[in-house]
């Protein structure tokens, strides 16, 4: 606490913190209307609305669980294919790459971050579709006996979905990951390396200091998959089924919110609707919590 | 005259165009302890890290002239720079242990130097350990983290966490400046102790320190090698009169 508080610190203090508390609100004033907004589906269904996977607007039937499932599946599919190469990018940046070459690789990848999300939709319907279509068709009969690799070969599905969610999580993750290379003292490198370690061997020094960080920035990745709508309506194929195959077409709770919302006629399936959006508001919440706590950790320490 | 480790002739250093140590010459003696002295920003550090070659890490770095380790010219061509920093090892200004328990401080060097046998990590362990007059502190906890060690303690873990390795050189960077004055007292002791098995290179900017632990002196000014004596010929009857300056306080 500073002794002398001038009247301008004052209104700073409030001011920003007034800030803060609005934030707050919000956020929480957000989880109020939606549960409101979902009371008749909350009623009637109760947590059972979490596991039950019938979705049927004429008999008035509703549960989540293959939108859940789709939303944890695409996303932890995307974070498969994302974390390596994110982390891979960051290493490359902070530890190898000329000093030169830095500036204009990161805000390459950031640049990632700003193509609207229905860019990457029509890309993904005008390119990785049919790519991966062609890819499915070339699976041998033994390997379309695995549960992960069942069923007809439509190219739209839960693999392009991951995939785009990959593409699209990358510049993030790889530039909080970037971020936390950078926060590790030299001195640790420098350590290893004065042991005769390899220069690889220093990296994996630097990358085990920013364990917790590292773990946060794909966490963070995570959060932006789960919420993804657009691109990923627009290639998941959008049937609400819990399927392991990756060329399945599925859905996920975003999608269907998107999708549905408009045709929504009863108060029931509206509310259903929205305590879908509050389901998925939580998993959010909770996710960005861990990593947020994570990432911090570090930049801390 | 001792046995030569370390022979530097006409050594020059730059970054980028700016040149920081201007044609050095100097022999550092086998299982001596030399001291580097001068004001700050006069090149001690860098050359320091320029024997086992840490400045690569640094873009832009040009160097000329040699450094001959055990007669190999460490920037000539086909050295291997990784075993080079293995048979010279460096403790730094600062403690910096890696976020790992005491015991795989100390392991590290030999675990990346391919050592799995259980036993043998335990033997080396506890002998750099207590080389570095640290183990009866420690024996108890070798698995709690070396976070959790004191500055003093710390910086004796880094020592031994060089000495793991089994090097023949111990480059020292201020290894004491941040450390009360009885660690500071332990390091200088245990200095005094290690240089029957090593050659050791220290730069202090504590002229107590270099004349209590050091049996040659170097001193350093904008980047050149102004004297280079046995420590008691420097301290007591400098041929030079900046050194004198220098060691007496008269400028800083
Ligand atoms: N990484 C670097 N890039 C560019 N110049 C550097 C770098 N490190 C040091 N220098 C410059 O080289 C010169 C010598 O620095 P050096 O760190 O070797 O001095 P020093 O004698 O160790 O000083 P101190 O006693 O303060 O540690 C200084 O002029 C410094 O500014
Ligand atoms: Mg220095």
């Amino acid at each position: 606490m500073p002794i002398i508080k001038t009247s301008e610190d004052r209104a700073l203090r409030l001011g920003t913190g007034a800030f803060a508390v609005f934030v707050v609100l919000l956020v929480a004033g957000i989880g109020v209307v939606l549960t409101q907004q979902s009371v008749l589906s909350i009623r009637k269904f109760g947590l059972a609305f979490w596991t039950r996977s019938t979705w049927n607007p004429v008999s008035g039937e509703f549960g989540a669980l293959p939108f859940i499932w789709g939303t944890l599946y695409s996303s932890l599919i995307a974070l498969l294919i994302a974390a390596p190469i994110a982390l891979g990018i960051a290493i490359f940046i902070n530890e190898i790459s000329p000093l030169k070459l830095r500036q204009p690789l990161s805000y390459l990848t950031e640049l990632l971050a700003a193509i609207p999300s229905i860019v990457y939709g029509l890309w993904g319907i005008f390119v990785l579709v049919p790519i991966v279509r062609k890819l499915e068709l070339l699976a041998p009969e033994w390997l379309k006996k695995v549960p992960l690799f069942t069923g007809p070969p439509l190219g739209v599905g839960m693999l392009s979905a991951g995939v785009i969610l990959a593409v699209m999580v990358v510049p993030l993750t790889s530039s909080v990951a970037r971020e936390i290379l950078r926060g590790v003292p030299m001195t640790q490198r420098e350590a290893a390396l004065a042991l005769g370690a390899t220069r690889w061997e220093a990296i994996r020094i630097a990358l085990g200091y920013g364990r917790t960080g590292i773990i946060g920035a794909v966490m963070l990745g995570l959060g932006r998959a789960l919420g993804e709508t657009m691109a990923v309506t627009m290639v998941i194929g959008n049937n609400p089924q819990v399927s392991t195959s990756l060329f399945a077409p599925q859905y996920t709770m975003a999608a269907v919110i998107a999708n549905e919302f408009t045709e929504a006629a009863d108060e029931l399936y509206l509310h259903a609707l929205i305590e879908i959006g509050l389901v998925l508001f939580l998993i959010t919440i909770v996710v960005n919590a861990l990593s947020r706590i994570l990432t911090r950790r570090v930049v801390r320490a | 005259m001792d046995e030569v480790k370390i022979t530097v002739r006409d050594f020059d250093f730059y970054y980028g165009t700016n040149k920081v140590l201007h044609a050095i010459s100097l022999d550092i003696p086998k299982n001596r302890v030399t001291a580097l002295i001068g004001p700050s920003g006069c090149g001690k550090s860098t050359f320091l890290r320029s024997i086992n070659r840490m400045n690569d890490i640094i873009p832009g770095i040009r160097v000329d002239g040699k450094i001959l380790v055990d007669d190999v010219d460490v920037y000539g061509s086909g050295i291997d720079v990784v075993s080079l920093r293995r048979r010279v090892g460096m403790v730094f200004q600062k403690s910096n242990p890696f976020p790992k328990s005491i015991y795989e401080n100390v392991a590290y060097g030999l675990r990346i130097n391919g050592l799995r046998d259980k036993r043998k990590l335990d033997e080396a362990v506890s002998r750099s350990l207590d080389r570095a007059a640290l183990l009866d502190e420690v024996k108890d906890r070798l698995n709690a983290s070396a976070l959790a060690l004191s500055g003093g303690q710390q910086q004796r873990l880094c020592i031994a966490r060089a000495l793991a390795v089994d090097p023949d050189v111990l480059l020292m960077d201020e290894p004491a400046s941040a450390l009360d004055p009885i660690a500071t007292q332990k390091i200088e002791e245990l200095v005094f102790d290690l240089k029957k098995n090593y050659t050791i290179v220290i730069v202090t900017h504590n002229m107590q320190q270099a004349a209590r632990v050091s049996d040659r002196t170097a001193f350093f000014m904008l980047g050149k090698l102004v004297e280079y004596d046995d420590t008691r010929t420097i301290f007591m009857n400098p041929s030079v009169k900046l050194t004198e300056d220098y060691i007496t306080g008269r400028f800083g």
